[in-house]
């Protein structure tokens, strides 16, 4: 196994829209830049499977620049211990584990999705939006699959478009948002004519299915396979026929890396200020992890991330108005698809909450903390650390999680092993 | 709330332990705890049921708790994860296999079932040890649990017994009819046991007990790859040396799979973080003795608070100066394992019963656990 010790002025953690952007204004400013990202290739949840596999000028715009900005880039690496004080991290891929020391770190973590639990979520086919889009990118065949696309947000049509596209029929889109909140997100997006336009788009390229509002899955219907899905509307429930179910309940920031760096944590994500630094000094943040606000917005904080690391905030201002009205486009979004309190009383006694451990609801309900729900009952000591039922009791229960230790991710012990041996010859 | 006959001061394995034995007495219980049940070094440590000879009252507490758990596993509920796996003391070389004749001496003697697995026993026993280990005893009896689930199940037989349960308040002082919580709230009691680990000396002047830290880590689901809990015989060694830090290999299946792997001792660190260099030198111990842990994965390191006397025995019975105040603290790394021996310990001297194993041993008068 190496003992590497890698250095770069700008370290930027993950390689989604906002780490490429950052990287690339960071290297443009001729600092030498590193990015480490755990996926195996750039892009992040979005742009996954790389260039090939997204469409639109954005991306290839991105995706070009990032590829020839001349930034060093680790896949498969995951950091999994740091300190803000000495300015470096401890990291691992599948054969080695290393340190970077850093000048300045970009936090680009981006962000997971949420997931809700209701009778039968955990049968094999239901899955959240963006997992069956991993699938279908990696070659799972859906043409002539029945799809039911049920959870809030916009990405539910995109992603409804993507499986008709592969020839799948989606019979229904079930949004749990109600008219009145969509109405008034419809308006606001009156000054932002692109998104009309693509959501017109959407709506048209999705004209055969139905999309249903204040309406949700209730519940997965079949032994060991998915047969259909409960949907309920009102006082209204009805069982429909489908092949998979695609939930998507929004997206959870991934702020645990932050959290291990004593940055400073707010509502929506990572705290960040006008130029993107977070609460420590040598740290900045940029895209989903500060607060999810989708694509547009998550480049151009990367973009002045980029340059203000790069000690160049003069540049960075330059990206300050559109950032500010991508900000306030997130924030409407936040409030038009705000999940509906009638989610709570989705899972049965004996909904399995922590897939990981398989703890039932029932086992759950009458917890006062977290620390209790994790020692009690195993909830959250599984290899996901949390990172699924955790937000789940925050929705349900209103449970904080707790304060984070390393390892943040799951590591090789022969790497913890070695963190205090790397430490030690970089501070010789 | 009237008057209770006994307050316990801490719901860790000790403290619930005891209220349980004084409710199933007849006495109005109270069992007092800030946080959440078992979770301090309850929750830290390893959930070993061991037998051990360190000295004669050692063994006698150690074992005598462990005939009482044999007797209450039946009743613990699944998640308490009572696994009866056994115990592998190994040794790596001749010389620690003296030890393990010594031992095997020792426990026959007492009538504890142990087995001496010669070098090629041990290997078919546990094939991710490194070959070429000299032995090792086998102490048939040792289990593991899962001690926060317990400690709750022994909290709730409590209150099933008419024990009241005061959580989120932290005992400030105790007086001599009543204990104040740090609300302010005084909760009245013809007597108090103290049973909060390393946080009694805040509660009563001149007891010596310091809080020893130590480290673990645990690992995804490997079923198989241990089959019993195991320690190094170097342990005695690392162990007993009570002024400097320590590691011990020292490696536990979990129920779930999952492997436990410690364990490091410290003095003279209060600061809960992981400390690297510990975690690093713990497990370059346990990659001596199993070489294939270094490709495992872990999901969490943490560490905890023994509550460590000087002569490495707990403290159980009536605080010197005091005519109400028992202590039941002190357990070290023994607390899962001696936690029922002690609750009937304690019980027995509050309520002027003769107990079946000789008490003067954990007297807390005894000059090293208390001075000045």
């Amino acid at each position: 196994m190496s003992r590497g010790s890698r250095t770069a002025d700008i370290l930027v953690a993950g390689a989604g829209p906002a780490g490429m952007s950052a990287a690339a204004r960071g290297r443009e400013c001729g600092r030498s830049v590193l990015v480490l990202d755990d996926n195996p290739s750039a892009g992040g949840q979005i742009w996954r499977g790389g260039e090939s596999h997204s469409s639109g000028s954005q991306s290839t715009f991105w995706f070009r620049t990032f590829g020839t900005c001349g930034a060093d880039v680790i896949s498969g690496a995951r950091i999994i211990d740091g300190d803000a004080k000495r300015r470096r991290v401890i990291a691992e891929t599948r054969e080695d584990a290393f340190t970077v020391e850093y000048g300045k770190l970009i936090l680009a973590t981006g962000a997971r999705e949420m997931f809700l639990p209701f009778p039968g979520w955990t049968t094999p086919n239901v899955m959240g939006i963006g997992g069956l889009q991993a699938l279908v990118k990696s070659g799972l065949p859906i043409s002539g699959k029945r799809i039911v696309v049920a959870g809030t947000g916009p990405l539910m049509l995109a992603a409804a478009a993507y499986f008709r596209k592969h020839g799948a029929v989606v019979p229904v889109i079930a949004e749990q948002a109600d008219w009145t909140r969509l109405a008034r997100f419809t308006l606001q997006l009156r000054r932002q004519p692109g998104k009309l336009c693509q959501a017109a788009a959407l709506r048209f390229a999705l004209r055969h299915s139905r999309y249903l509002v204040s309406c949700w899955a209730e519940a997965a219907n079949g032994e060991g396979r998915l047969e259909s899905v409960r949907l309920r509307q009102g006082a209204k429930a009805w069982d429909l026929a489908c092949d998979y179910l695609a939930v998507g309940f929004g997206f959870k920031p991934n702020i645990e890396l932050g959290l291990l760096m004593n940055c400073r944590i707010n509502d929506a994500g990572i705290e960040s200020d006008d130029v993107q630094q977070t609460s420590q000094e040598d740290i900045f943040a940029a895209g989903e992890c500060t607060g999810i606000g989708g694509v547009d917005l998550a480049i151009l904080e990367g973009e002045i991330a980029g340059y203000a690391a790069a000690g160049r905030a003069d540049l960075a201002k330059g990206c300050f108005r559109k950032r500010n009205r991508a900000r306030q486009f997130s924030a409407s979004l936040r409030r038009a698809f705000a999940l509906r309190r009638e989610l709570r009383s989705l899972p049965s006694a004996t909904s399995i909450i922590c897939r990981c451990e398989d703890v039932v609801w029932q086992r759950l309900e009458q917890m006062q903390s977290w620390r209790a729900a994790k020692l009690h009952t195993r909830c959250g000591m599984g290899p996901c650390q949390g990172r699924v039922c955790g937000p789940i009791l925050e929705f349900l229960l209103g449970l904080q999680p707790e304060a984070i230790r390393p390892p943040v991710f799951p590591a090789r012990l022969e790497s913890l092993a070695a963190a205090s041996e790397m430490e030690e010859s970089i501070d010789k | 709330m009237g008057t209770f006959d006994v307050a316990v001061v801490g719901a860790g394995i000790v403290g619930t332990a005891c209220a349980r034995e004084l409710s199933a007495a007849g006495l109005r219980t109270a069992l007092i705890e800030p946080g959440v049940i078992g979770g301090g070094a309850t929750a830290a440590g390893m959930g070993h049921i061991a037998v051990m000879d360190d000295s004669e009252a050692q063994f006698a507490l150690t074992r005598y708790s462990q005939l009482l758990w044999k007797e209450l596993a039946d009743r613990l509920p699944a998640d308490g994860e009572y696994l009866p796996c056994g115990a592998l003391w190994i040794a790596a070389d001749e010389t620690e296999m003296l030890e393990v004749y010594r031992k095997q001496r020792y426990y026959s003697q007492r009538e504890v079932p142990v087995e001496i697995l010669d070098s090629q026993s041990l290997a078919e026993a546990e094939p991710n040890l490194r070959l070429g280990m000299a032995g090792a005893l086998l102490a048939r009896e040792d289990a593991v649990v899962y001690p926060p689930a317990v400690a709750r199940f022994l909290a709730s037989e409590a209150q099933h017994l008419g024990a009241e349960l005061i959580l989120g308040r932290r005992v400030a002082t105790i007086g001599d009819d009543a204990a104040t919580l740090d609300d302010g709230i005084r909760i009245r009691s013809r007597s108090f046991v103290v049973a909060n680990g390393a946080g009694a000396p805040s509660l009563v002047t001149g007891l010596n007990i310091q809080p020893r830290k130590g480290h673990l880590v645990i690992t995804d689901r490997y079923p198989g790859f241990v089959q019993h809990q195991m320690i190094e015989l170097g342990y005695l060694r690392s162990a007993h040396a009570m002024d400097s830090d320590s590691v011990a290999f020292n490696i536990q299946p979990r129920p779930s799979g999952q492997l436990l792997i410690g364990s490091s001792r410290q003095y003279g660190s209060d600061h809960p973080a992981v400390d690297n260099a510990v975690v690093s030198r713990m497990l370059q111990r346990a990659f001596e003795y199993m070489p294939g842990l270094r490709k495992l994965s872990a999901i969490r390191a943490w560490t905890g608070f023994r509550a460590a006397t000087k002569d490495k025995l707990p403290v159980i019975g009536l605080c010197p100066g005091r005519e109400n105040v028992y202590l039941a603290t002190g357990h070290e790394g023994l607390g899962i394992t001696t936690s029922l021996g002690t609750a009937k310990l304690l019980a027995d001297l509050l309520l002027n019963r003769t107990p079946a194993i000789e008490a003067a041993p954990y007297m807390p008068d005894r000059s090293y656990a208390l001075h000045g």
